[in-house]
């Protein structure tokens, strides 16, 4: 069974695919000159792969493959807010996709910018809003206004779809907090207790905010689903359903680190341990590692201590970025994880990270990584 | 009418840097070019009518920016590509 990572660029797709983890060819350009945000194959069907594209002068879209990548065929009716919508939304581009839950075959979601939560129930050829969602009384106040946002827009992202429930959906928003809805997307609440958010002051009777934080990066353990681990603007986090209140485990980060950054990998097996990379967010927020040398942190106690991987990494002067769709993990055993740099260098390590090394360079600035296993 | 293709827009059109369409205003004309072209409008205009940020469209030599202008007889329509930088 071949191992393929799916790597979307600011120019383009690109697959790198390996039988045996150490040798990886690569495939491609695939829309060579357009913003691709995210490349994910079905795993329910492990022949989909969907691509949210975005050519630089046109709308956006997302285009399907049945053939590994070699063909693709643009969506009939493209994720898009109702003609005449009285907040006068369009979308700008399609930033996240999601494969809905075992039990439902050709269901996806898409995470759009401006903040919009998408579905599409025949394999990605059409999507339709929802309405639960993107037409809440309050979700103006929820998506913030234009300094609430990413620097090319604001980001509707880590949409999951329970392991145990279908109907349970949970999606972030940078900024706008982690919000969660029990019925398919039609009541949505938000999910942000203990988590920081140090760019508002506190308030005056010393409650929690509500919303309004800045999730980097929401996932569920694929083992153990009520466990879910999130990277934030304001430090890394651990919540285990069905409590309300995330935990913030990146206090427990060597404090030189610190806990800020955009990506976090589940193991694929290990309900304990996950992998981070902390980036500077000091000062002017370079979001680079801190002092220019790479390293990913891993816990395999549920965060609460951390252990540095830096074996292979540039040992000085290296000023990557990692963003938050561009790490991923495989099933092997041990686990592999792989990251992307902004830089357009992929790393990867097949041994759960006792020794990194560089996979491919040269490539555009990386957006995503997914890992993939197709038929 | 004539409508000339930029390039970014020729994947729909099998290539073609001309094609010809119908309408008397542009919003008829981008929907004829949908019927022969499915997908194209969506590119060019997003779903609130309006041409987006990165496309310029010339009826007759005048920008356009409204979908309802009238195509006055004998115009050409010219869609361009309009994005500077890296």
């Amino acid at each position: 069974m071949p191992h393929q990572l799916y790597i979307a660029t600011r120019k383009g797709i690109w697959i790198a695919t390996s039988t045996d983890r150490e040798q990886w060819s690569l495939w491609g350009p695939a829309f060579l000159g357009t913003q691709c945000h995210h490349v994910m194959l079905d795993p329910r069907d492990r022949k989909t792969l969907l691509a949210a594209s975005r050519q630089w002068h046109l709308g956006p879209t997302v285009f399907r493959s049945l053939d590994g990548g070699a063909t693709w065929k643009e969506a009939a009716t493209p994720p898009q807010f109702p003609k005449g919508d009285v907040r006068e939304r369009a979308v700008d581009h399609v930033f996240w996709l999601t494969p809905g839950h075992a039990s439902e075959p050709g269901v996806w979601y898409a995470g759009t910018s401006p903040k919009g939560l998408f579905k599409s129930v025949d394999h990605g050829v059409t999507w339709a809003p929802i309405s639960g969602f993107n037409d809440h009384p309050e979700q103006h106040k929820w998506v913030g206004s234009d300094k609430d946002q990413t620097p090319d827009g604001g980001k509707l992202h880590s949409i999951i779809v329970d392991a145990k429930d279908p109907k349970r959906l949970y999606l972030s928003m940078s900024g706008g907090g982690t919000f969660t809805s029990p019925d398919g997307g039609e009541s949505w609440k938000p999910l942000n207790s203990g988590v920081a958010m140090d760019f508002a002051p506190p308030k005056p009777d010393g409650s929690e905010y509500e919303y309004g934080h800045d999730p980097h990066c929401m996932v569920q353990s694929p083992v153990a689903p009520d466990r879910f681990w999130q990277q934030n603007h304001c430090g890394f986090y651990r919540m285990d359903r069905p409590s309300e209140k995330w935990v913030r485990v990146g206090k427990n980060m060597p404090a030189e680190i610190g806990d800020i950054g955009f990506g976090v990998v589940p193991h694929p097996r290990e309900a304990d341990t996950a992998w981070v990379f902390p980036m500077d967010g000091g000062g002017d927020w370079p979001r680079t590692p801190i002092g220019g040398k790479p390293a990913v942190y891993m816990t395999r106690d549920a965060g609460a201590s951390w252990q540095r991987q830096d074996e292979g990494f540039p040992k000085e002067q290296a000023w990557w970025t990692v963003k938050r769709q561009a790490m991923c993990a495989d099933r092997g055993t041990p686990a592999g994880l792989y990251f992307g740099t902004t830089n357009g260098e992929l790393w990867g390590t097949v041994d759960e990270g006792a020794s990194y090394r560089c996979l491919f360079r040269h490539l555009p600035h990386i957006f995503s990584v997914t890992y993939g296993e197709p038929a | 009418m004539k409508v000339v293709i930029p390039s970014q827009l020729r994947g729909y059109t099998g290539g073609a840097k001309e094609v010809e369409a119908a309408g008397a205003t542009l919003a008829e004309a981008l929907a004829d070019l949908d019927r022969q072209f499915p997908g194209f409008r969506f590119r060019v205009i997003d779903e609130q009518d309006r041409v987006r940020q990165h496309i310029l469209i010339f009826v007759g030599g005048e920008r356009c920016e409204d979908v309802r202008d009238k195509i006055p007889e004998g115009a050409e329509v010219f869609i361009a590509g309009a994005l500077s930088g890296g």
